[in-house]
């Protein structure tokens, strides 16, 4: 008897903490899936002049050399140039989709980490690189499934805003 | 090289690690001459800061020597003492011209983490996870700096490393909860925490006007040393109502400006206490806001409140109602040192500012794991522990 009202106890408290967590959980603001996910404009600001984002009507790299949909807007009040991208191919879609994020191929993530990337250069004529792993570097729990999934995250987290 | 790393939760070891290089022409390589422990590392010790990899180089204030340029480095030369602001700014996008440094918009080469939990980007910062970059940090040997033109400060003659050392961060942060929370002169000031940051957020108080400024903490020698070195009044809040006692000294008004200076993992004597460690131990610890909750509330109508501890995740029993119905200001950020260093930097060499008295404890590189076991535990009165890697 003293070990269901125990069980039933740890249960209820289980189940209490677990509401208590989807309650307080990070949601965000769109109710739904997006139903135009796929054809998004992606875009950064870069503090610059419109004229200076493409001169003469030229693409900067690495984004010239995407096949993309390009657009640039003069920003708001002091805040430069919005310069968006979209890729043109047709996306991946089911377990495709999901192998072209795991590899970092994704078009839509190349496209916004080319948009970064362009923006950097523009801004201060280099990417800044991470630094280098310490030789020592691994997983912070050791061949957990976690960790491995954060090493990938980590490959490609120049991407789009989702992981 | 020698290097202090994160192995695990509440795990550090001493590690032989490759020496950083110029990866980047705007980069410099500085040899570390002095790092200190921050609270905020404590945090990346506990595993509540996001991203940590077995093997990363934690520490983020420090003072060293340039030993070497990227091509593209031109206000610096090696053999030059500096100081290295902890977050790195490019000092050309549109958050960085407007001195909005902490969220830089080019030096966080992995943005996609705080994209993802926090609906933007920020800046980098040394040796604080793979969220803000994956940069190593500054309890090593040496430390690779990017955009070096921008994030380090010539130190001038006749300061010692242990005072400029803290220009690096603990004083920019305290400063800047001062200046954003929008102490003016004529004002009361109320700070949360009388480590580092927050002894250097009532001193800054103080030097832009404000009537009066009280500290709250815990410690008795905490409590001592913030009386003694920055001139504040105290209250310990074991044995303290710090609301009344606020209203008390306030003629029943509250702070004009209430500066949070403890962070996520904020201690409490209150029965609330018991139900943040009890989600602490079901694994659904959220950050334990306690100062930010009392500072909202203590505040006076129409006040603000400045929150420079750092928070991560989610918190629940915000008093959000108190905020909207009080018409409170509140703001947070991490710190936008390179706005203040040069300033605070002036100000220590003329003596307005002092801030040796808070490296309590000096060691060796070696002896970080105990250092830190120290300034956790609060043992020997311990404040602020500094590696020197030439001890």
């Amino acid at each position: 008897m003293k070990r269901v009202v125990i069980g039933a106890v740890s249960l209820a408290g289980t189940a209490a903490a677990i509401a208590r967590w989807l309650a307080t959980r990070h949601r965000g603001t769109a109710p739904m899936k997006d139903p135009k996910a796929q054809r998004r404009w992606l875009a950064v600001t870069i503090n610059c002049l419109p004229e200076d984002v493409a001169p003469e009507g030229r693409l900067p790299e690495p984004l010239a050399g995407l096949d993309a949909e390009v657009r640039i807007a003069k920003a708001p009040g002091d805040r430069g140039t919005e310069l968006y991208a979209r890729p043109r191919t047709p996306l991946p879609i089911g377990p495709s989709a999901i192998m072209a994020k795991l590899r970092g191929d994704d078009p839509r993530d190349m496209v916004m980490s080319a948009l970064r990337q362009v923006k950097s250069l523009i801004e201060t004529g280099e990417v800044l690189q991470p630094d280098m792993p310490s030789g020592a570097m691994r997983p912070a729990v050791p061949g957990s499934t976690r960790g491995k999934v954060v090493d990938m995250a980590a490959v490609r987290a120049a991407g789009e805003r989702r992981l | 090289m020698k290097a202090v790393c994160w192995q695990g939760v509440n795990e550090l070891t001493v590690e032989r690690v490759p020496d950083p290089e110029i990866q980047n022409d705007q980069d410099a390589i500085v040899k570390v001459v002095a790092t200190t422990t921050c609270g905020s590392d404590l945090h990346l010790l506990s595993g509540h800061i996001p991203e940590m990899h077995a093997g990363d180089v934690i520490g983020h204030e420090f003072l060293g020597e340039i030993v070497e340029v990227g091509s593209g480095v031109r206000r610096h030369r090696p053999g030059d003492r500096v100081v290295v602001c902890s977050v790195i700014g490019c000092g050309r996008c549109w958050s960085c011209r407007h001195d909005l440094w902490s969220l830089c918009e080019n030096s966080n080469p992995k943005p996609g983490f705080t994209d993802m939990a926090w609906g933007g980007s920020t800046a980098g910062i040394f040796g604080y996870s793979h969220a803000m970059g994956g940069f190593r940090g500054s309890h090593a040997e040496f430390v690779r700096v990017p955009f070096a033109d921008q994030g380090t400060f010539t130190v001038p003659d006749g300061v010692e490393d242990t005072s400029a050392l803290f220009t690096s961060d603990a004083a920019p942060t305290g400063w800047m909860g001062a200046d954003l929370g929008g102490v003016k002169p004529g004002d009361v000031v109320a700070v949360w925490g009388c480590g580092a940051v927050g002894q250097m957020a009532a001193r800054a108080a103080m030097l832009l006007g404000a009537e009066q400024v009280i500290s709250i903490d815990r410690f008795p020698e905490r409590l001592a040393m913030t009386a003694r070195h920055v001139g504040s009044e105290v209250i310990d809040y074991t044995t303290t109502d710090v609301p009344a006692e606020l209203r008390e000294r306030t003629g029943g008004r509250g702070p004009d400006v209430c500066i949070e200076a403890v962070g996520m993992e904020a201690h409490s004597v209150g029965p609330e206490q018991v139900y943040e460690q009890a989600k602490h131990q079901l694994g659904i610890g959220l950050d334990r806001p306690f100062a930010v909750r009392e500072a909202v509330h203590a505040c006076r109508t129409g006040g603000s409140v400045f929150i420079l501890g750092v928070f991560a995740g989610m918190v629940d029993r915000f008093p959000l109602g108190a905020m909207m119905n009080k018409g409170l200001t509140v703001r947070g950020a991490q710190q936008n040192g390179h706005r203040y260093i040069p300033m605070l930097l002036d100000r220590v060499a003329k003596g307005e500012l002092v801030t040796s008295h808070l490296a309590t404890h000096m060691m060796s590189l070696d002896d970080a794991p105990r250092g830190y076991d120290m300034f956790k535990t609060k043992k020997d009165g311990c404040v602020r522990a500094v590696f020197r890697p030439d001890i």
